[in-house]
């Protein structure tokens, strides 16, 4: 049984942990990247970025002002108890969201759509948002923050089958194009792609794979991993580094996520994540222990699963890293 | 007081800027800043311009900064605020009350992410003797953070929130900007634009239209778009 204090106080250092320490596989893509960059000012960026990420984590203060809008994933293993129920969670994350707000502190970005109304600690109608999704045979719930901005570096496109791969390539292009220019994308970033389901799906898998799988990450459909590697390769031939300054660093890593679609249609979003990449997770098991970490290991075989039954006893029920 | 670490120019100076200091400026060098800046958005704006009330403050007795930025601050049981990471927002939307801003506040910076457009440059900024710095990143919070000594004073945070009031910071060694607009309406991002645009033919060769088109793509509403 979890109690919802353990899951309030965890929930609180998630968002701390996500607001300042840079995910160490997103630190590593943008020192990676640093090194081929040719650009003299993209460069410079780069650099500046990680002289930032220091600050962030010496000072313990948060690595952007911008909180985006603060958001949690849920993964609830099927054998989980919660002392307070479903109710009782949902509680727990408006609290801790509102009290990092205060504490670490977190700008506070949510308001009214219409009325502009302010509450000053991030919490609201339908915020912060709340994904949940399941983990059969196990006991423990997985809690993961992201706070990533919301204004630019994303589009939505409805293709069809007749388009193609390069129907997905020039959309690709169009979005890391639009956003890039000026850096609004704040590249570069983990862009994550979605492809198929219904409209609503395809945004959702596309800012999942952006902000739920860690750079060097594969899909694990062979072909799919080769298009991400493509698609990575291509937006980073655009010509364009950070803050849109000549430069070949846009893509940090592409992921691709996929749902089952109309059969008349190839719907598409595509993501970008941040220089300020920010999530952070934490396990919560049974007997209330906790173990934080940065990737949120979100597309288990479980959530990417073709069939109607679930084969419980198969080897690869547990989470993919 | 100017240096070359990088190999890139850098300087620092202090608020007020001086036409002589502004002059100096040329797009690309790095900027750090000394002395008090205030922010300034849509929320101030729009309390100022379009409903007609008073700045809650000499502001040009305050300095000549304007800061497009909203703090992630927090406001204290006893009164006082702490400040973690400040960061700016993108600037282009606010193009629409800078020429009565700038006469108003005679700001001569401006801070934000991304710039405004070049017309924008040539018909607002340059005709009020203004520059443009951007942040760097985007999101340099920590490094920005840092730089701010004290909040003097905040105002309209009851009414507008935390994020939309008009904050005055105590600044030092604050930065790094790097010079987007000069004092001509030149600017940095136009250049690299410039040059990245003659690569973007080559770059879609082949790359066939979709079957479906998008208004946008044509700006003639009575077309079809298949």
């Amino acid at each position: 049984m979890i109690d919802n204090k353990i899951i309030e106080t965890a929930a609180l250092q998630i968002m701390s942990n996500a607001a300042i320490d840079i995910p160490p596989d997103y630190r590593q893509g943008i020192e990676d990247m640093a090194k081929w960059e040719e650009g003299e000012l993209s460069c410079f960026v780069l650099q500046t970025m990680m002289d930032n990420w220091n600050a962030a984590t010496e000072d313990r203060r948060p690595m952007c002002a911008d909180t985006g809008l603060p958001r949690y994933y849920l993964k609830i293993g099927n054998q989980a108890r919660l002392a307070d129920g479903f109710i009782g969670l949902e509680r727990a994350l408006r609290s801790a969201t509102a009290r990092a707000t205060h504490d670490i502190p977190l700008r506070p970005n949510r308001v009214h759509p219409l009325w502009r109304t302010d509450h000053n600690n991030n919490v609201g109608i339908n915020a912060p948002e709340i994904d949940w999704s399941f983990e059969p045979d196990v006991d423990w719930i997985d809690i993961t923050t992201v706070h990533k901005g919301g204004l630019f570096g994303t589009d939505y496109r409805m293709l069809f089958p007749g388009d193609g791969i390069d129907g997905i390539k020039r959309f690709f292009l169009d979005t890391l194009v639009a956003f890039g220019k000026r850096g609004l994308a704040c590249q570069p970033a983990i862009i994550g792609i979605g492809l198929g389901g219904s409209k609503d799906t395809t945004m959702v898998l596309g800012k999942q794979a952006a902000c739920l799988r860690v750079v060097g990450n594969r899909n694990p459909d062979e072909k799919i991993a080769e298009l991400e590697l493509e698609l990575k390769k291509l937006g980073n031939s655009i010509g364009m580094g950070a803050m849109g300054f000549v430069g070949n660093s846009m893509v940090a890593d592409c992921h691709i996520e996929v749902g089952f679609t109309h059969t008349g249609g190839m719907p598409i979003s595509v993501h970008a994540f941040c220089l300020s990449s920010r999530r952070a997770t934490v396990r919560i098991f049974a007997d209330g222990s906790c173990e934080y970490r940065h990737d949120p290991m979100w597309f288990t075989p479980y959530m990417r699963r073709e069939t109607v039954e679930w084969p419980v006893k198969q080897a690869g029920a547990k989470a993919s890293v | 007081m100017a240096s070359q670490a990088s190999g890139r120019k850098s300087v620092r100076l202090k608020i007020p800027l001086s036409t002589e200091d502004l002059r100096s400026l040329e797009i690309g060098t790095v900027v750090y800043l000394d002395g008090l800046i205030y922010t300034a958005r849509e929320g101030v704006y729009k309390k100022v311009l379009e409903d007609g009330c008073e700045p809650p403050v000499d502001l040009a007795s305050i300095g000549n900064v304007n800061f497009h930025c909203s703090p992630a601050a927090a406001v204290e049981a006893d009164g006082s605020f702490t400040v973690g990471g400040v960061t700016a927002t993108a600037s282009f939307r606010f193009a629409k009350w800078m020429t009565q801003w700038l006469q108003r506040s005679q700001a001569k910076v401006i801070i934000g992410k991304g710039g405004m457009s070049v017309e924008d440059y040539q018909n607002i900024l340059v005709p009020a003797g203004a520059i443009y710095l951007t942040t760097v990143g985007y999101g340099t919070g920590a490094l920005l953070g840092r730089g701010i000594k004290a909040v003097k004073s905040v105002y309209w945070i009851e009414e507008l929130g935390n994020a939309q009031a008009m904050w005055i910071f105590e600044v030092e060694n604050f930065g790094p900007f790097i010079v987007e607009s000069d004092l001509d309406g030149n600017s940095l991002f136009e250049q690299h634009g410039e040059l990245i645009n003659a690569n973007l033919e080559k770059l879609y060769a082949g790359l066939k239209a979709p079957a479906l088109a998008r208004y946008g793509e044509t700006d003639d509403r009575k077309d079809e778009l298949i």
